[in-house]
């Protein structure tokens, strides 16, 4: 259980900084490769939760997927303009207040929330559970998902085509 | 760890992201922004249903992992395509629609 402990909160302080270097570093290549750091320490807290499975996925389409796609976009658009992106920040204070603002609400509600309900025991293997709802209970929009990501990548080339 | 600290970090995450949506103003970077805070909720997700022992809180978050993937292919697309028409990708140059 210590173990668990200790991950949970190197996890956490990478997640944390992570980030924070997301939102305020300058450089946009930058804060693509910390976004990456972020999806990864994220699949470290999915596995001190016990959900593998999730933590693959995650590492899988998110960091591997979802980063490649963004630096491929800002390689094409450097090259569309010439010239380096600016990446800075605007609206700071405002920006600040309303998320703060919100923090401090979250963690005020769920300091009173009666949230400390033990983890119970595994029942069995989490993943085959996992792949039994999902092809069983979640059959129809787990077929319409598929449907969706045809949608959305013919969507996608479609917009991003070659000039005629 | 309890519930408690999983949903404290989500809320920190969430917060992280929504900071980064509102100031930034690159487009990518309104991206990254959405991206952190659909993290958060899907270690809520998680953390939830690890908690109470149902295992359909993580087949939701494959579900929000996978939709995810297909907004940000779009999202760029349109970020490449605002690039040919306006040679720019800041959010506050996008303003066809006033009138």
């Amino acid at each position: 259980m210590t173990l668990g402990i200790v991950a949970f909160w190197a996890f956490a302080v990478i997640l944390v900084g992570a980030g924070l270097a997301v939102v305020i570093g300058k450089n946009l290549f930058h804060s693509v490769l910390w976004l990456a750091l972020a999806l990864i320490a994220t699949a470290g807290i999915f596995l001190t939760l016990d959900a593998e499975f999730i933590a693959a996925v995650q590492v899988l389409l998110y960091a591997g997927g979802v980063v490649t796609v963004v630096v491929f976009a800002i390689v094409v658009t450097e090259r569309l303009v010439g010239e380096r992106l600016s990446h800075t920040s605007r609206h700071i204070v405002a920006g600040a207040v309303v998320s703060g603002g919100l923090l401090a609400l979250l963690v005020r509600a769920l300091s009173q929330a009666h949230l400390d309900m033990a983890r119970p025991a595994l029942s069995g293997d989490l993943t085959r559970q996992i792949g039994t709802s999902l092809l069983t209970q979640f059959a129809l929009p787990f077929e319409l998902l598929a449907v969706l990501l045809v949608v959305g990548l013919l969507g996608a080339s479609y917009f991003a085509r070659p000039e005629e | 760890m309890g519930l408690q600290a999983y949903l404290t970090l989500a809320a920190i995450v969430f917060c992280l992201g929504l900071f980064g949506t509102v100031t930034r103003r690159n487009t990518v970077g309104i991206l990254l922004g959405i991206e952190l805070m659909l993290n958060a909720v899907n270690i809520n997700f998680v953390a939830f249903s690890r908690f109470r022992g149902i295992e359909t809180g993580m087949v939701f978050t494959l579900f929000a992992i996978c939709i995810t993937v297909a907004e940000v292919a779009l999202g760029l697309a349109i970020v490449i395509l605002l690039f040919r028409t306006r040679r720019s990708a800041m959010a506050d140059h996008i303003d066809w629609l006033k009138g």
